[in-house]
């Protein structure tokens, strides 16, 4: 599955923290992009491939994602975007005929390395699809909590304080504070997308990952989620794909243009839109195609 | 003018094909109602307390009622209940979300074949494995029957009301770092209960009537059964017994026999029906 034999081990890091002196100065350092950590970098991602059985998806795809900043993925259909956003949770692994290639390090941490578990990547990198998809069965707060019960924490008082904050972090505390404990399906469409979002906030993840997340909703709630999404960068890094140009135009810091599985271009979202290097992201932000 | 009578020609059309549908539905449900109102008729004068509290007497005593039989009939399908309800369910999960596509493939067939076979062969199985064995007809024999025929059937349903659950729930319950086991535990047979409940009634409701399989296994009596490794009256048994008897005291009891075990199916719809129901329910 994991072909990055020539990686850090992740102890490696935490060595480095521990005995600064002693890892940083040796000259037979096997790695040379380690000096690339910084908090200022969420993800690095280097020569990321992603096949599901003879059908690959994503190739050769490198590049840094920066913390607490918002990334836009953009390209035509099919054009891998969506599998690149799962590989970065490995929620891609949920596909039986799976491979992927490459390294995914997280704030310096080998998201792939032998000893990690998927589940913890996930709690450390949430996410949010296209479709709104609160629990049917779980009333709003249930649903705000459902991670942290089904992760043992029975406490109270904390689920209380996360379950006030996470809505309140998705502006939605004023909205349903009096019904917590009605359907989440009596919600609207723009409510329950953003219920889906507390849900995910209430984990407390590093990273959330966004798939379309406003593509079903009317103008009014689209706004809202990206209202929220630039309010959210403040603390969380935060990838989206968008098919929605204007979207990635106003909300995102960076953009990444995918094509056919390659990543094309990947700049600041004002240099994409108003002077891209490639003529074929050129040609996809203006409309000639895609 | 042409397109006018065309558009009614589509519209009868259209019409016919509802009345078919229609009357096809109906025909499906009148059965049910033909039963009970002849059930009814024919069962419920005979119904009195004694039925319910006394065992059957010999032929020619009047009173009498079938309380060992409606007793037995409870206590087989608890052990039914408690055999085949935690087999089919986790075969069920395990079928949906874990097995690999050959091997679901294998199981599948296999429970299909199984769901096809004579009560009256799952009968003569359980007499050679149990009853030979335990060297008499028992209770644990009958409920042993009946808990295998039910295995099968729960397990399709549970599989295919899990495959039913929308993989978004999966998806969101897994990008919450929430474990497999958890999310197939909590959010997948959670969301999917009802549908899972629904098929545990259907099969319990049809091993409930079964006959043949219990006259090589339970076999039946007219008196209390003790032990597990007794014979044990049942209702569908009862009423075998009384209804080919020439007595025309034994039939009517045997019509009264039928509704109760009828009213019973209905009632543990009802109250599993009340006990799963949907909270958020208007």
């Amino acid at each position: 599955m994991n072909a990055s034999t020539i990686d850090f081990p992740v102890q490696m890091n935490r060595n480095e923290s521990n005995a600064p002196g002693q890892n940083m100065q040796k000259p037979n350092s096997p790695e040379p992009e380690a000096h690339a950590i910084a908090p200022a970098t969420a993800f690095q991602i280097g020569k990321l491939s992603v096949s599901f059985g003879a059908h690959t998806v994503l190739k050769d795809v490198s590049l840094d994602i920066k913390a607490r900043s918002v990334t836009a993925i953009i390209g035509p259909s099919g054009c891998g975007k969506s599998t690149f956003l799962r590989s970065l949770n490995r929620m891609h692994e949920l596909v039986p005929d799976a491979r992927m290639t490459g390294t995914i390090r997280l704030f310096g941490e080998n998201i792939y390395g032998p000893e990690i578990d998927p589940v913890v990547v996930r709690r450390r990198v949430g996410m949010v699809f296209q479709k709104s998809n609160p629990f049917p069965t779980m009333s709003i707060s249930e649903n705000v909590t459902v991670g942290l019960r089904l992760n043992g924490i029975r406490n109270k008082g904390i689920l209380q304080e996360r379950l006030e904050k996470s809505l309140k972090m998705a502006a939605l505390w004023d909205e349903v504070k009096d019904r917590l404990n009605a359907a989440s399906t009596s919600l609207s469409g723009g409510q329950q997308q953003r219920l889906c979002i507390a849900r995910a906030l209430a984990v407390e993840p590093e990273v959330i990952l966004m798939d379309e997340p406003a593509s079903a909703l009317d103008p009014l709630a689209t706004t809202k989620i990206e209202e929220l999404i630039l309010d959210l960068k403040k603390d969380f890094t935060i990838v989206i794909v968008t098919h929605n140009m204007q979207q990635a135009a106003r909300i995102s810091d960076q953009t990444a243009f995918f094509y056919l599985g390659e990543l094309v271009e990947y700049a600041a979202t004002r240099k994409i839109f108003t002077n891209p290097s490639v003529k074929q992201t050129e040609d996809y932000v203006t409309g000639r195609f895609g | 003018m042409e397109s006018a009578s065309h558009h009614s020609y589509r519209k009868g059309k259209n019409v016919l094909m509802q009345l078919v549908t229609l009357a096809c539905a109906l025909l499906t449900i009148i059965p049910l109602f033909l039963i009970f109102f002849h059930l009814l008729r024919s069962g419920f004068g005979s119904l009195n307390l004694a039925f319910f509290t006394h065992l059957p007497r010999p032929v020619g005593e009047p009173g009498g009622g079938m309380a060992n039989a409606i007793v037995g009939t409870l206590v087989l399908l608890g052990l039914a209940t408690v055999l085949g309800v935690p087999f089919g369910v986790f075969g069920g999960v395990y079928l949906a979300e874990y097995a690999s596509r050959r091997v679901a493939w294998i199981i599948r067939f296999t429970a299909d074949i199984l769901n096809g076979v004579p009560s009256i062969i799952w009968g003569m199985a359980v007499y050679a494995l149990v009853v030979l064995r335990m060297k008499g007809f028992s209770v644990l024999a009958g409920g042993i029957v009946l808990g295998m025929m039910m295995i099968p059937m729960v397990l399709r349903t549970t599989e295919e009301v899990l495959l039913l659950v929308p993989s978004g729930y999966r998806e969101a319950a897994l990008a919450l770092g929430i474990s497999r086991w958890r999310t197939v535990c909590s959010i997948i047979v959670r969301t999917a209960l009802k549908a899972i409940v629904t098929g545990l009634l259907l099969s319990l409701a049809r091993v409930a009537g079964e006959t043949a399989p219990l006259l090589f296994t339970a076999f039946g009596n007219s008196v209390w059964s003790h032990h597990l490794s007794d014979p044990i009256a049942a209702l569908p048994l009862q009423i075998f017994t009384f209804a080919i008897a020439p007595y025309d005291d034994w039939h009517r009891q045997a019509w009264a026999g039928a509704l109760v075990l009828l009213l019973m199916i209905t009632l543990i719809n009802i109250v599993v029906r009340l006990l799963t129901r949907d909270r958020f329910a208007k």
